[in-house]
């Protein structure tokens, strides 16, 4: 089957040079293709494009470092099931799923034909947060547990409902929308580019900086624009995310084993951390930071002296913390053999990012789709564990934030502040063309997309958080656990809501 | 283990700020704008225009800290009429006080604007259940570090709850989805009176960046009175 190739780093596509295949050889391919681990789908969507309904393909190959992309299209009134490629490979579930939701389009034999997040422009309007079909199962020993969409803590809304025998959880399902804003079409309703920009950053808070860095670099591919210093300041933005965020949930997992220890030890250590981060640029997650073709928050001497000393001082207080939970057989007791994910399944269900390395599974955009920094000053060591327990995701937790300390380290040590461009918000895009903006996010694969048209505006803006993809691992972690595991192993994955519900 | 504990205690150290009023943020952090009114405001418009939220007029001239979302652009495109300041102090009682205009030098906060019961009641202890509706979880993450060791909120005996039974407010925060509305209405129901209603953040004020998008629904807010709007 015919696909563009490129890699992470090419300029943007024009749409005239994505071929446009049949469904039934696209299926094929996929079915053959996502059946090898070094396959996975980044994005699949339907647009509408003049008279016909649009489907864009995303492949990635991870052992030869390319981004393949493909296309079809069908008529408004074509009244075929297409063939579902979910009921062969289940890491297809949230596309097909949302482009039923959106465009009533059949995926025939679906095995999990379910809303995915209520989107306001669905087409069945009688579908409703209220009547999401859960899966039941019958039986005098079985009870079903519901919780949400509010939670106990202050945490974003989602609802799970649990099928429990005793205190086992046979089965979890999380029905997730609540938190649908409508962003893609914002993106879209907008020509001022300072409104799409923050708009990225707010696709999910915790994860500003690599939202905006995957919407700039979707937009910057769209003007021809590359700035090697550009692109150092932005990876180091981005590890310091990571890092805060996966200090955060090391402080989070301590919490729910009362641990309380190293939780303040966390708490204080992601003060340092985000309180570095607004000493950079006056936000502690970093909005503000990232901007089309330029910064308005240039490093200077001082700054990378005070990011210096702080990364250095987390770092070091962050290893003992370490070292202490791995020295605590009460700690381990809860965390080891606990919420399994086997890679094998990590890899059916298309799990990416942190998560997926924890389970064994080698998926990092960092190293197989290299950008900015990690394309030329960083020779990325992806880290992953085996058992793809609690304790792998945060011993991967743990050592990558002892990584991205020695990353941020290695780049400020060599660098030299420049004069950088200011933000460009005013140049046209080219016309008629496709951009992806794929980087790897502290959660994982963040893949953004844009098509303009023929005057160079926006008319198609996709999402994809990792969250996307890693609800359903969660869902496997916690099958046969008892159900008050259910919140370490939620703590381990931390996912996001309104990254997956838009 | 003891020793690696002993270890992770000492470099902890002590955390905990002992007055938070005396804490200065640093010199990036945007807070309180200033507006000054030029003879030429051109600059003025074009920040306005550039505004992602449309948060500011030029004619009059004003700045609506509640569209607000402190990106600072305004202050890089007409230096000479806004400026921000580190000033956190920017809650109020009512909605038109977070509109600044030129010369105002402090967002108002009016004693007299609180209900005489929430002297009453809420003294010396106040439970809050807190309902994110479509926030980004930056503002959730926020309040849950006002509770953490270093601003510890719980000395002024303020805490967020499980249960709205067991509260004496609702904090929302985000701009409220469509989605969310009903179970945001279910929960303040659940609240005993008296209650009252907080909204946190931008997004919550007026909507932010979503404030005309269709998946959006603030009728809870036409309907219950706010109590203090906290941008």
């Amino acid at each position: 089957m015919k696909y563009y190739i490129t890699d992470n780093q090419n300029t943007a596509i024009s749409l005239s040079e994505i071929p446009e295949v049949e469904y039934a050889a696209l299926y094929e391919d996929l079915k053959e293709r996502l059946a090898d681990s070094s396959y996975h789908v980044a994005h699949y969507f339907a647009c509408p494009e003049e008279n016909r309904l649009k489907f864009y393909l995303i492949l990635l190959n991870d052992a030869e470092h390319k981004v393949m992309v493909s296309s079809f299209a069908m008529e408004y009134y074509d009244d075929i099931a297409l063939p579902s490629l979910s009921a062969l490979h289940p890491q297809m579930h949230p596309f097909e799923r949302e482009i039923t939701e959106l465009y009533n389009v059949e995926f025939d034999s679906m095995p999990w034909n379910k809303p995915l997040r209520f989107p306001y422009n669905r087409r069945n309007q009688n579908s409703t947060m209220d009547n999401y079909p859960f899966y039941t199962i019958e039986g005098d020993s079985l009870h079903e547990v519901n919780v949400g969409p509010i939670h106990a803590g202050i945490i974003e809304p989602g609802a799970f409902r649990f099928i429990c025998n005793g205190e086992n959880v046979l089965h979890l399902e999380i029905a997730l929308g609540y938190q649908h804003r409508g962003v893609e079409n914002e993106f879209t309703s907008t020509t001022n580019r300072l409104r799409q920009t923050l708009l990225a950053e707010s696709i999910a808070g915790d994860s500003a900086v690599s939202h905006a860095v995957a919407f700039t670099m979707a937009t910057e591919k769209l003007m021809g624009i590359h700035n090697e210093n550009l692109n150092i300041e932005r990876t180091i933005a981005l590890e310091l995310e990571r890092m805060a965020m996966h200090i955060a949930d090391t402080g989070a997992l301590c919490t729910d084993v009362a641990y309380q220890l190293g939780q303040v030890a966390c708490e204080a250590l992601r003060t340092v951390t985000i309180n570095t981060t607004q000493a950079w640029c006056g936000n502690r997650f970093g909005k503000g930071l990232i901007r089309p073709c330029g910064t308005n928050k240039p490093l200077t001497a001082e700054k990378i002296d005070m990011i210096r000393k702080n990364i250095a001082e987390v770092r070091r207080r962050y290893n003992e913390v370490k070292e202490d939970i791995e020295s605590s057989p009460t700690i381990l007791a809860r965390f080891e053999q606990c919420g399994l994910v086997p890679k094998a399944e990590m890899l059916r269900i298309g799990g990416v990012g942190m998560a997926s390395r924890a389970s064994g599974a080698k998926r990092d955009i960092r190293s197989s789709h290299p950008y900015a920094a990690y394309a030329q000053h960083i020779d990325h060591q992806m880290v992953t564990m085996r058992d793809g327990d609690v304790m792998s995701r945060l011993m991967v937790r743990c050592q990558e934030v002892l990584q991205s300390a020695d990353y941020i380290e290695q780049l400020l040590a060599n660098y030299t502040p420049s004069s950088l461009p200011r933000p460009d918000y005013t140049t046209t895009l080219q016309s008629e063309k496709l951009s992806i903006g794929l980087i790897e996010g502290w959660r994982g694969e963040i893949c953004h997309v844009a098509i303009t048209d023929k005057e160079g505006a926006i008319v198609t803006y996709k999402v994809k958080d990792p969250s996307l993809h890693n609800w359903l691992g969660l869902a496997i972690a916690v099958r046969s656990e008892g159900i008050s595991d259910f919140p370490i192993n939620n703590k381990s994955f931390n996912l996001s809501y309104c990254g997956h519900d838009l | 283990m003891i020793f690696p504990k002993i270890k992770v205690l000492h470099s902890h150290g002590w955390q905990y700020i002992p007055n938070l009023n005396e804490v200065e943020l640093t010199e990036e952090f945007k807070g309180r704008p200033i507006l000054t009114t030029t003879a030429d405001m051109r600059d003025v418009e074009a920040a306005a225009e550039l505004c992602p939220t449309k948060a500011i007029s030029a004619q009059p001239f004003t700045l609506d800290l509640g569209r607000c979302l402190f990106c600072g652009e305004c202050a890089l495109r007409a230096p000479q009429n806004i400026q921000f300041t580190n000033d956190y102090k920017i809650g109020s009682a009512s909605r038109e006080a977070l509109v600044i205009k030129p010369g105002d030098k402090r967002v108002e906060f009016c004693p007299d604007q609180v209900r005489e019961v929430i002297y009453k009641m809420f003294g010396r202890a106040l439970k809050l259940r807190q309902v994110s509706a479509a926030g980004d979880a930056s503002v959730e993450m926020e309040l849950n570090a006002s509770g953490n060791v270093n601003f510890d909120f719980g000395r002024y005996g303020v805490e967020f709850v499980a249960s709205p039974r067991h509260a004496d407010g609702v904090v929302i925060t985000g701009p409220i989805s469509q989605n969310m509305a009903e179970a945001l209405e279910i929960c303040y129901q659940s609240i005993p009176e008296p209650k009252l209603v907080i909204v946190c953040g931008s997004e919550a004020c007026s909507g932010g960046l979503f404030s005309e998008s269709k998946a959006i629904n603030r009728e809870f807010l036409n309907k219950y009175k706010v109590e203090l709007w906290l941008p």
